[in-house]
Formats: structure tokens, sequence, C-alpha cells
């Protein structure tokens, strides 16, 4: 019998709260309630981020997510939670319209998943003449005989026999220089007719800033006080 | 056991982002409290943002070189930004509301209906 693949484990748990709690999210009607699971929900989201292999992504979604969204509809909840606002009951025939949609959504949305046959297990273990022959090269690239490696999350680790890398990759580096304009992770296995797609996420980047700065002004203007409205 | 030796792939993380994803959809139409809506959106956003985080992983799939790469996982932080962008106005707008009309349940914000 095969050893238990605890990145298997892992996953299972992370993705038993993040459901869970996004059901019970949906479930309860008391809104302060609902609050403290979204934060459970989107806690163990990020957990999957990281066992994904998404380090910066993962603590991108506690830091900004959980730890500002969260508090800011927090503080919205307890504004706005008096009295008969707590929990706002909805019709019966609200629910079964939406839980008609609900299966619907699921009998789309969860076969499609499931159909690509390449999808449904995790990458294989590197079979013992690549290990032997590239040590600690990435497998895929280091074939094509290219410039010397650069150790960066965009070539691929190695793999145990369970296919989970010894060594995770960091990928703040690269998805910062990504931001910047220049895609490190993919110097080297690119063709020449793909080049001009690889230009990074510069102008992006200065969309959402400017954004960001358009909406802390307008969110300012909207939730100002009524008073100082009136005094002018 | 068998469910627990195997390793996970790209499906089974779709999976948990498609029952993420419906979970918003009926918290977006069943609430009537304008926040459980805003809830609903979050929810939404992150089953999208599993996808995402998913396809640019390079080690949950048998077809690494169709991977996604660093880009999903740049169009998740920017997802997340948004996320924060729309949570910040959307509840602006609910104070707004709850000052003007002391309620914050939705089926009450029918002044613009013809």
């Amino acid at each position: 019998m095969n050893p238990i693949n605890w990145h298997t484990v892992f996953f299972y748990l992370y993705a038993l709260v993040a459901c869970g709690f996004g059901v019970a999210v949906v479930i309860s009607t008391n809104i302060v309630r609902m609050a403290l699971y979204l934060i459970f929900s989107l806690g163990a989201t990020a957990g999957l981020f990281f066992l994904a292999g998404a380090d910066f992504v993962g603590s991108m979604q506690l830091l900004i997510y959980v730890g500002g969204t969260l508090v800011l509809l927090i503080f919205g909840v307890m504004l706005t939670a008096q009295g008969p606002l707590i929990s706002l009951r909805t019709s019966g025939g609200d629910w079964i319209v939406a839980m008609l949609l609900a299966g619907c959504l699921a009998a789309l949305l969860v076969p499609a998943g499931l159909t690509v046959s390449s999808w449904n297990t995790g990458r294989p273990a590197p079979t013992t003449e690549q290990v032997a022959g590239n040590g600690a090269q990435p497998v895929l690239v280091s074939t094509t005989e290219k410039t010397p490696q650069i150790p960066l999350a965009g070539g691929l680790p190695d793999v145990d026999n369970n296919g989970i890398p010894d060594k995770q990759p960091i990928t703040a580096a690269p998805i910062g220089l990504g931001l910047l304009g220049a895609r490190v992770d993919k110097l080297e296995n690119v063709p020449e007719a793909l080049r001009p797609g690889m230009s990074g996420y510069l102008l992006p980047f200065e969309v959402i800033s400017v954004h960001l700065l358009v909406v802390l002004v307008g969110a300012a203007y909207l939730a100002r006080s009524k008073r100082s409205a009136m005094n002018r | 056991m068998q469910l627990l030796t195997q390793s996970v792939g790209v499906s089974h993380f779709l999976v948990v982002g498609a029952v993420l994803f419906i979970a918003g959809v009926v918290c977006m139409a069943v609430k009537r409290n304008a926040l459980g809506v805003l809830m609903g959106i979050e929810l939404v956003l992150n089953g999208a943002n599993i996808n995402f985080v998913a396809f640019g992983s390079n080690f949950l799939r048998s077809d690494t070189a169709y991977s996604l790469g660093l880009d999903g996982q740049l169009i998740s932080l920017f997802v997340i930004v948004l996320a924060a962008a729309e949570a910040a106005v959307a509840l602006a707008i609910t104070l707004n509301f709850y000052n003007n009309h002391s309620t914050v349940d939705v089926d009450r914000a029918d002044e613009l209906k013809g």
C-alpha cells in the first residue's frame, strides 16, 4: 500500500474548511456570524493557495483579504447591525429558486472541472534517468540545451514520488518583476514568435494604481458624514 | 484510504472553486442584507481566484508544460486588489443608504423603481 500523501491530506483539510464555512455563510441568517464564517473560509482558501505553490498570493490573501477587506466588512456590520437588521429572513420561494440555480450551476461546473484527464492527478515523478542525468536541473527546460538555468519560479522544481516539490520555489521576486514589466520566469522557454506576448503587467499595474486612488477618493466622498454636508 | 494516497490535481481545486462560487451566487441571490450580498461577491471572487492559482501551478497536472505559469498568480493578485476596492466602495454606498433610510434591507431600496 502506498504511503499517505500529506499534501493531499492537508488539501482535503483546507478544502473542507473552505467549502464548509462557505456554505455556512449562505445558510446562516445572522449577519455577524456570516462575517465570522467568511473569515474562516477565506483563511482556508489562503491555505489552498500555499498548497498550490503560490506562496506570495497566499500571503497577500491573508494580508489584503482577511486582514483588510474583511475588517472593513466587519466594521460595516458593526455600524449597521441593529435590532431587526441583524437577521433578515428570506422567504421560502426565494430559497427554492436559489437552490434550483445552485443545482444547475453545480451540474454545469463540477463535471466541467472533472472532464480533462490530465487535470486529475498531480505532476508525475521524474523517471530515474531524468533524475540521474539532470541532478538539480529543471526537467523540461534542460532538455532544450539553453543558456545557464536561472533558479526562479518559472523553472520546474524537482518532485518526489508523490509529485510534491522538494523545495518550494519562491514566487515573490518573479511576481514583482512581472508587475514591473520583466517576465524573468519566461526568459528561457519561449520561442521567438511569442516574445511580444511576454511583456509583463506594467500597464495593468499602473491602471490598477490609478483605480485604487479613484476608489479611495470616491469611498471617502460617499461615506462622509451627512452633517458636514448640511453645514456647508 | 485510496483517496489520501493519490496526489491532488487541478480538478480537485476546480471543484473547491466551484463550491465556493455556487455558495457565493446563492448568497447574492437570497440575502436581504446588503452586507450579505457583499459577502456573496467576496465568495464568488475567491472561487475564481482558486481556479486561477490552480491553473497557474506547476505541479498540479500531468502535462506541466501547458500550465498557465506565473500569469495565473498575477491575475489572482489583481482580483484580490479589485475585490478590496469594490468592497470599499460598496460599503460606502451601503453606509450612505443606511444613513438616509435607517435600513440595509435591499428590498427597501426601491426608490428608483419605475
